[in-house]
């Protein structure tokens, strides 16, 4: 039970897919403009999430990791099939986005209004991909687990489309240098809103917190030094963090 | 330009600048931002990006007319992802540090939104040669914002390019560390990759008002 809450407040907060590792941020960046269909998108990212990551985990214990074929005989305990991960993950996930959508327009045709146009655009959402393979990098090692952290990674990025469109709405009224419009302040919003979720790595204590992405590691090593220099800088987007919450 | 004709070579140069993906079409930014610590990196990347656009454009290209409109998508994914395991498998093979770095980013090549962009927009509609240009043209568009910021980062960050040292030793207190200079390690924190896109954005429309956004 501990380790479930662990890694759900930790794929939500810690490893938020769009402030830690910038996973979907095409559409979080185009269809941020308003809150209505940045709360729709998110729906459907939670949804699609929560369906993929846990059958991609079914394929890559049985199917694709290093001597996963042994249930078939002690013959194919050789085979090492994770070269094909890739494809078969993105088939996977384009399948089960078709699916989902004919399921869904069948049986709840309201639900389908609100989700449906989004649910093509997922199957090209690096967030959802993203979800599967870092499952396979991190080695989740139970199904239910594998639920929870697609389930709660979708939960994250829901947060973080929803904030950013919200600022975003509010930003229209403000007196933006001219050449910042539209995107480039989105980009530097984003920028602040990641330092901001920076502040909740110290949110966890004990349980595991090695084994995050490689490329972190290394990076927050270096930060430890500089820590001093980043305690300055979380001041000041403290200050766009409330305006998140206030919304 | 001899070798190519002037509507040729506008489809090289034109995403460059004026309709760079990246900073104009908002495009690929995805696994473009993960991976810009270190400029290596970033020259791998935008390489790997180069060799999968321009090949998928191709063979996209080659295809057109056969695919279904209906599962063009399906059809999509599956070529890019089969260059995809090619360039993975190479990485692996050939430098297996680097592939440790990049991780999952390689394969989220898969999903970057250029390369569909450009396979929906472009190559379903044009011949070969051009569709190779394009593809080019647009992963080199690409390439250009990886290497800047991955140059920046890097340099400001660590204080070294590609690895070596260019500010001096920053422990014996060398060239410019003697004089007090710090490196920056927080440019090397993800959130830094957004900021350093977003002032190049900045730059960028400020040099050329015609991009400027309405709010």
């Amino acid at each position: 039970m501990l380790e479930h809450t662990e890694l759900f407040f930790k794929s939500i907060f810690i490893d938020n897919m769009v402030f830690a590792t910038f996973l979907g941020m095409c559409s979080y960046l185009a269809v941020s403009k308003k809150v209505s269909t940045a709360v729709g998108l998110g729906a459907a990212v939670i949804f699609v999430l929560a369906v993929t990551v846990p059958l991609n985990w079914l394929l890559d214990q049985y199917l694709l990791r290093d001597g996963a074929l042994s249930w078939l005989g002690p013959e194919y305990a050789d085979y090492n099939l994770s070269f094909l991960s890739f494809i078969l993950f993105i088939a996977t996930i384009a399948t089960m986005v078709q699916l989902v959508e004919i399921v869904v327009e069948k049986f709840s045709p309201a639900l389908y209004n609100s989700l449906g146009i989004f649910l093509p655009l997922i199957a090209v959402n690096c967030a959802i991909l993203g979800g599967s393979l870092f499952m396979q990098a991190r080695e989740i090692p139970s199904l239910g687990l594998a639920f929870n952290y697609g389930l709660s990674s979708g939960i994250g990025w829901f947060l973080a489309i929803l904030a950013i469109a919200a600022i975003r709405e509010k930003i229209r009224y403000s007196n933006v240098p001219p050449p910042l419009r539209g995107l480039g302040i989105t980009f530097i919003i984003t920028g602040l809103m990641a330092i901001g979720f920076m502040s909740f790595g110290g949110m966890l204590t004990g349980g595991d917190e090695a084994a995050p992405v490689p490329e972190e590691t290394a990076v927050q090593k270096k930060a430890e030094e500089e820590k001093m220099n980043l305690e300055e800088e979380t001041e000041q987007t403290t200050v766009s963090y409330n305006a998140i919450e206030k919304e | 330009m001899a070798l190519l004709s002037r509507k040729d070579s506008k489809l090289i140069l034109d995403p460059l600048a004026d309709n760079n993906p990246i900073t104009i079409q908002v495009l690929g930014i995805c696994s473009a931002l993960a991976i810009t610590a270190e400029l290596k990196a970033s020259i791998v990347m935008a390489l790997s990006v180069l060799f999968v656009l321009g090949l998928g454009n191709v063979v996209i290209s080659l295809m057109r007319n056969m695919i279904p409109s209906k599962i063009r998508i399906i059809v999509q994914l599956v070529v890019v992802a089969t260059l995809v395991i090619i360039v993975d498998q190479v990485l692996k093979a050939f430098a297996y540090e680097l592939s440790k770095t990049l991780a999952v980013f390689v394969g989220l090549i898969i999903t970057n939104c250029i390369i569909m962009g450009r396979f929906e927009a472009f190559a379903l509609g044009n011949g070969v040669w051009r569709s190779f240009l394009d593809g080019i043209g647009n992963a080199a568009g690409y390439g250009v914002i990886l290497i800047i910021v991955g140059f920046f980062r890097e340099l400001l960050g660590s204080g070294t390019l590609l690895g070596f040292p260019v500010l001096g030793n920053p422990i014996e207190k060398t060239g410019l560390y003697a004089m007090g200079y710090e490196n920056n390690g927080f440019m090397l924190l993800s959130p830094m990759a957004l900021i350093v896109v977003g002032i190049l954005i900045w730059f960028q429309r400020s040099r050329n008002p015609a991009l400027i956004e309405e709010n």
